[in-house]
């Protein structure tokens, strides 16, 4: 199935979000996840299953103080 | 000590340095490290980015920053519109499980000032959300009594351009500010070097927030001790309460008993 994930048009396998992140080598505890705009609560990573045409964020802090552009 | 007693209070949460330091810029992670360390910074701020999910080799910032010592403050650098700000905010809520945000809007890439009506905007919102808000905004003490009157923790006056150096450009301005809101004010950008910062503390602020004038610094570690230095010999002053000045000079040594 396919999903957008960043940004990125992805082809993936049904899983759950952690089963997701976890097969990209991203530490679950690290990131927030955004699914279809909402905020998914990491409570929710292990019951959630992915479906086709989803759309992901995945984010993780960076380094940055002040704004660039 | 005169300085054990003088916390900075935001939120209801006590912190001993009034200095913020954010971690872009750096040369790698060792010096970043070291450098927030020797600044005596117990406040860090962040920016949110997308991972990246083709190339995982790179390390994590978390990898290398203690979360027992510092409190992370996310900001929405970058964002243009309340809409990102205030979708960058609930994720880095998410991603850091607490509720301060340094909340940014730019309104454009060659000043990056403040769009302060869109500020407002999504200030609001995450206020209703929960969310500790402490905002940058430009040196207007309208604004910064708005942004006080709706709820926000702190207000972050720029005192120049952000990574402009300039240092704190309309110190009056400031003065007004102080005057006018009760919430802590933090300088957030514009500072170039220990002067700057001392100078924004003797004015009475209540904290500094640098990136760029340590981490572009030539050496970013002995500037960060400068600033730690600056920063509380800054704070010290003002509390020690300065000397008016006179015109004239007036003599520190006794008149009488003079030989001749």
């Amino acid at each position: 199935m396919n999903i957008t994930t960043n940004g990125e048009a992805v082809s993936i396998n049904p899983l759950t979000i952690k089963e997701y992140l976890v097969s990209l080598g991203i530490d679950p505890r690290r990131v927030a996840v955004e699914l279809n705009l909402e905020i998914l609560p990491k409570a929710q990573y292990e019951t959630t299953q992915l479906k086709d045409g989803d759309a992901l964020e995945i984010v993780h802090f960076v380094g940055g103080g002040a704004a660039r552009a | 000590m005169p300085e054990s007693n003088d916390k900075l209070v935001i939120a209801g949460r006590e912190f001993d340095s009034r200095l913020m330091v954010g971690t872009g810029k750096y040369a790698d992670f060792q010096q970043m490290v070291r450098a927030i360390e020797v600044s005596g910074a117990q406040i860090i701020t962040v920016a949110v980015r997308r991972v990246n999910i083709t190339d995982r080799t790179k390390e994590s910032l978390l990898d290398h920053i203690d979360l027992k010592k510092y409190t992370l403050l996310p900001n929405t650098a970058g964002c243009y519109t309340a809409e990102d700000a205030i979708r960058t905010c609930r994720l880095a809520r998410e991603a850091g499980l607490s509720d301060f945000v340094k909340l940014e809007v730019l309104g454009d890439e060659k000043t990056l000032y403040p769009n302060n009506e869109e500020l407002l905007k999504a200030a609001k919102v995450l206020i209703a959300e929960g969310f500790t808000v402490l905002p940058y905004t430009s040196d207007d003490p309208i604004i910064c009594k708005r942004l006080e009157d709706m709820g926000c923790a702190a207000v972050m006056p720029l005192g120049a351009p952000i990574g402009s150096g300039l240092g704190i450009r309309n110190p009056y301005n400031i003065q007004i500010i102080l005057e006018t809101v009760k919430v802590p004010v933090i300088v957030d950008a514009g500072v170039g070097t220990a002067s700057d910062a001392a100078i924004a503390m003797e004015l009475g602020c209540d904290g500094v927030l640098m990136n760029t004038a340590i981490a572009g610094a030539q050496d970013p570690v002995a500037m960060a001790l400068a600033m730690n230095l600056a920063v509380r010999s800054g704070r010290l002053a003002y509390k020690a309460g300065r000397i008016p000045r006179k015109l004239y000079a007036s003599a520190s040594s006794p008149l009488a008993g003079l030989i001749s």
